[in-house]
């Protein structure tokens, strides 16, 4: 038999190499992670609370469950908050950290790497850590953002409590964030900086043109690329995130006033135990999010095949 | 004549003073950006009175390591210490072992469906953890894994898996094709080729993907405080979420040491790994 045919054989064996060494991530990814997402599209249109997870099986309601949170307008407040703070870090990240990496090109070497290493030390700091030390920091009785406010006569902040109203806390989430953001978007950028031709910038200053025309013309289109990517990345991101919102305005004090979709369905799914109802968020907010990833996904897959 | 001499001379003195200005605001950047990180190492240091005072002191005139000492002997400090080594070094090595055979079929091989796992991989990393608490949490209740660190490892390589499988694929990548080529040449089969030529090669890359994953694993918090619901099954970050407690008298001092201990090992890696692996999500964008 394998006299006869060894040609054919062997050119089925090498065909299915790939396939044999991709096998188990496909299983693997299959089973901890296609497996959950066919259960929430069912858990979606299911009455599924503590009995249901107790008993294994939850009662078929159709499409009540996103009845009820299409009606509810909980939801819709929430997905504009999450919106409008999406926008606000996102903005704030792109732009304070693309500013940082132009004034990195503008120092002198030894502050250019004592600022890049103080930007790399910012970016090693854990979620979960960085939120306790915002705590610490804004804490109302003696934090010292309100001594230093107060000191800087900024204004009158002894005792000013940065908890007190919705706004202030998502405030304090936004500081945060793009604090904790700004490193990889400016070392990201810097390293694009290098790659716009010397030449060219050259020649137009030589042509007379400003610093301004210059980054307009000459520096901008160079980055755009790098730009969108870092765009997209923070958009998903920021529009996902949990931990520093749920831990910085704190477990007793979340609540429709404030929530972030991440935070809601956290609390309205998972912690009071009606699974079925936040399943459906679930499945709104990964839809969203798979639409926001469509451009990255897309750039990435393309710039692959340009190796 | 002179005037023509002069201009440079004059330009030149003009961008110095500007360097000046720039670099001035570069320092006062890295002293804003830098100070939370110090403020918690600083606070970690000084004793009650200091940290409790209305004016604050920035570095202790009496420095005490009390606050370290009462962290680690906190309930369950070690164990949650523990429970996150477990958690993390089981699924690293457990997505570097399964990534790297794919990654190696993604860098040498074209075949049918090879950009839809691509794609697979890349989305993967995308998806929001909050929108996949609920369905991970009933899968792993059906299963009875719920408060286990089976479970939370599991979970885990829904994204050190892909993340692996994308970043290895890049490393391999790297290697010029005409070391493997030349091995080939030399009579070696494909397989003898690629553990003596491509294995050394993609080593560093293997070691900086895995702390990068261990990096990613140690400071997840969502699924682990989902999936584990006994104390002693916690993770650090986990315990540390729960440091404050609902006392009115916080212990500042001790939270920042135990922020300090949670911060350290992420920090050494990943000044460790950063300039290798920074560029990964970006990669395409960013040559060089």
């Amino acid at each position: 038999m394998r006299r006869r045919r060894p040609l054919s054989l062997q050119s089925v064996a090498r065909a299915s190499v790939p396939y044999l060494l991709v096998a188990p991530v496909v299983v693997v990814i299959g089973a901890i992670l296609g497996y959950p997402l066919y259960r929430l599209v069912a858990l979606s249109f299911q009455t599924y609370g503590l009995p249901e997870l107790i008993q294994r099986k939850g009662e078929w309601i159709g499409i009540d469950n996103y009845r009820s949170v299409l009606g509810d307008s909980v939801f819709w407040d929430v997905l504009v908050r999450t919106i409008v703070f999406t926008v606000a870090n996102v903005a704030l990240t792109m732009v304070l950290g693309t500013l940082i990496a132009l004034l990195l090109v503008q120092l002198s070497a030894p502050v250019r790497v004592l600022l890049t290493a103080g930007l790399v030390l910012v970016w090693a700091m854990p979620a979960v850590v960085a939120v306790q030390v915002w705590l610490w920091m804004t804490n109302f009785q003696n934090g010292v953002l309100n001594h230093v406010l107060t000191e800087l006569h900024v204004g009158d902040y002894f005792q000013h409590d940065w908890y007190a109203s919705p706004f202030s806390q998502l405030a304090m989430v936004t500081l945060l964030i793009v604090w904790a953001a700004i490193p990889f978007v400016t070392v990201t950028v810097y390293a694009g900086l290098s790659q716009v031709p010397r030449e060219l910038i050259e020649a137009a200053q030589i042509d007379g043109a400003s610093p301004l025309r210059v980054f307009r013309d000459v520096t901008l289109p160079t980055l755009k690329p790098i730009l969108l990517i870092l765009t997209s990345l923070s958009i998903i991101w920021d529009f996902g995130v949990f931990a520093q919102p749920y831990l910085l305005i704190g477990a007793s004090h979340v609540d429709a006033s404030n929530y972030l979709m991440g935070v809601y369905i956290y609390i309205e799914g998972y912690a009071h135990s009606d699974y079925g109802r936040g399943a459906a968020i679930s499945l709104l907010m990964l839809l969203m999010v798979a639409a926001l990833s469509v451009p990255y996904v897309r750039r990435m897959v393309r710039m692959e095949d340009t190796p | 004549m002179s005037s023509v001499s002069a201009a440079p001379h004059r330009s030149r003195s003009r961008r110095r003073g500007r360097r000046w200005a720039w670099d001035l605001l570069g320092i006062a950047l890295f002293v804003v950006m830098v100070f939370p990180v110090f403020w918690m190492i600083s606070t970690a240091f000084k004793p009650d009175d200091e940290i409790n005072g209305l004016t604050p002191t920035w570095i202790s005139t009496a420095p005490t390591l009390d606050h370290f000492r009462d962290a680690i002997n906190r309930p369950y400090f070690w164990d949650t210490v523990q429970n996150t080594l477990i958690i993390v070094l089981v699924s690293v090595a457990a997505s570097i072992a399964l990534a790297f055979v794919a990654a190696v079929a993604l860098a040498k091989y074209r075949f049918t469906g090879r950009k839809v796992f691509i794609v697979l991989m890349i989305g993967i990393l995308m998806l929001p953890p909050a929108g996949l608490i609920i369905p991970i949490y009933v899968v792993l209740a059906r299963y009875g894994l719920t408060n286990t660190l089976t479970g939370v490892i599991l979970t885990y390589l829904t994204f050190t898996l892909p993340f692996a499988v994308w970043t290895l694929r890049g490393f391999i990548l790297g290697i010029p094709k005409e070391l493997e080529e030349a091995a080939m040449v030399d009579g070696s089969s494909r397989l003898g080729a690629f553990v003596r030529i491509l294995l050394p090669l993609v080593a560093p890359g293997l070691v900086a993907t895995s702390v990068f994953a261990f990096i990613t694993a140690w400071n997840e918090y969502i699924f682990a405080s989902v999936i584990l619901t006994d104390q002693a099954n916690h993770t650090t970050t986990v315990w540390l979420s729960y440091f404050l407690g609902t006392s009115r008298n916080v212990d500042w001092g001790a939270l920042m040491a135990a922020s300090t201990l949670t911060a350290i090992p992420v920090i050494v890696f990943f000044l460790l790994v950063q300039r290798r692996i920074a560029f990964g999500l970006t990669s395409g964008a960013v040559r060089g």
